[in-house]
């Protein structure tokens, strides 16, 4: 049975695309036919963080139109035979999609991927609806501060009206990722804590993802952060959340400030 | 964090301007007609069609974008019964002279950006 899962958030710039990146390739890694579909159209950037952004000739608007079969469209990751893209068009805008355009195009993807993962576009707009409309699954990516909270909350009230399954009186089912979490400033009391988040989104969380330069790296490198360095905090946490995905019970972990010497070392270094 | 990521750290700002140099040169060459891949597919295609039948379900496209040359790739799968006489005067307009059957597997085209 294959999945549709939104990656959204509302606000822009809290690390959707880096968390579809990381679990499309994470759910790839356990041995699921996966495909990641960027919904960002005009602004593409999912090509660039999975390091296919020199290989993209079709896009999901070609697909939508008729210019293109989806195989032609799909790129096929060269490190993970499991772990396909299908990029957004970087010269079209959004009312190049057509509802009817994209429900065609998720059928098809339906038959040949077990998961079918949806970057959405950050806002309310055609794009975001459109990234969830289709949905099985959500995933909603907040970082623990005011604005993106609030966003978040939006973006729930969304999913639980706007979306087909909302819309035919079925569950859909619907995670909280939180990430860019800094411990240390949550120990201080400077960032908004866990339970807090927790509480007042009241969903149920499928990770947290610490703040770290080891995304920004993978992502300077063009690979998922959970390929480019499996053993790193984040790269973990965005595995285990791939597992809770999957269906396994993962305890969640609460990254904590106490730290290696080392690592504080040179994490320090790293954000200076 | 491994020993090699500490190594590797200081050293993805450089992969990552190179690889946004060539992106971009491609981007701001093509801005305007980003469709080309598109149009040059429906063209070449349309130039065989006219003498051998061509199923557009097995036509794959291939892209990748260098610093110096790009290679486009257009893979054409040809059943041989589609090389068969009867399949190739069908395929082919009464007004078209004869024309030999192309290699059934055309070499990578390139094409200079
Ligand atoms: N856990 C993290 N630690 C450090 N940096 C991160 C983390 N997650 C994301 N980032 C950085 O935050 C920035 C925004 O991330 P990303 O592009 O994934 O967000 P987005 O929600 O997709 O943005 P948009 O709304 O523009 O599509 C990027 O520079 C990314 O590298
Ligand atoms: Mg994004």
């Amino acid at each position: 049975m294959s999945k549709v899962m939104v990656v959204t958030s509302g606000k822009g710039g809290v690390g959707k695309t880096t968390s579809s990146a990381a679990l499309g390739a994470a759910l790839a890694q356990a041995g699921q036919n996966v495909v990641v579909v960027d919904f960002d159209v005009g602004l593409r950037n999912l090509d660039l963080v999975m390091g296919a952004e020199r290989r993209v000739v079709f896009d999901l608007v070609n697909v939508v139109q008729g210019d293109a079969k989806l195989p032609q469209a799909l790129i096929r990751d060269k490190r993970l035979e499991t772990l396909s893209l299908l990029p957004a068009s970087q010269t079209r805008d959004k009312d190049a999609l057509t509802e009817e355009g994209i429900g065609r195009v998720i059928e098809e993807l339906r038959e040949r991927f077990d998961w079918i993962i949806c970057d959405s576009p950050a806002g309310i707009e055609k794009g975001a609806t459109l990234a969830m409309r289709f949905a099985d699954v959500a995933v909603v990516v907040t970082n623990p501060e005011v604005s993106s909270v609030r966003d978040s909350d939006r973006i729930i009230g969304m999913l639980d009206s706007k979306t087909l399954r909302a819309e035919g009186g079925e569950r859909l089912q619907k995670h909280l990722l939180l990430t860019r979490y800094d411990p240390a400033r949550a120990a201080r009391g400077e960032m908004m804590k866990v339970e807090d988040v927790l509480e007042i989104l009241a969903i149920p969380l499928l990770g947290i993802v610490a703040e770290s330069p080891d995304v920004l790296t993978a992502s300077n490198l063009g690979s998922p952060v959970t390929l480019h360095n499996p053993a790193s905090p984040p790269a973990r946490a965005y595995t285990e959340a791939a597992r809770r995905l999957m269906g396994e019970e993962v305890a969640v972990v609460t990254p904590s400030p106490q730290r290696g010497l080392l690592s504080r070392l040179f994490g320090r270094r790293a954000a200076a | 964090m491994s020993i090699l990521g500490f190594f590797s750290r200081g050293r993805s700002a450089p992969v990552a301007r190179d690889r946004l140099q060539i992106l971009l040169a491609h981007e701001r060459a093509l801005s305007g007609r980003t469709d080309l891949a598109a149009v040059l597919q429906k063209e070449i295609l349309a130039v065989i069609a006219r003498h051998i039948p061509i199923d557009q379900d097995k036509v794959m496209v291939k892209l990748d974008r260098g610093e110096q040359v790009s290679t486009l790739e257009i893979d054409i799968e040809m059943p041989d019964a589609a090389l068969a006489p009867a399949a190739m005067a069908a395929a082919r307009p009464p007004e078209a002279p004869a024309a030999r059957p192309p290699r059934p597997r055309p070499q990578p085209r390139r094409q200079r950006p």
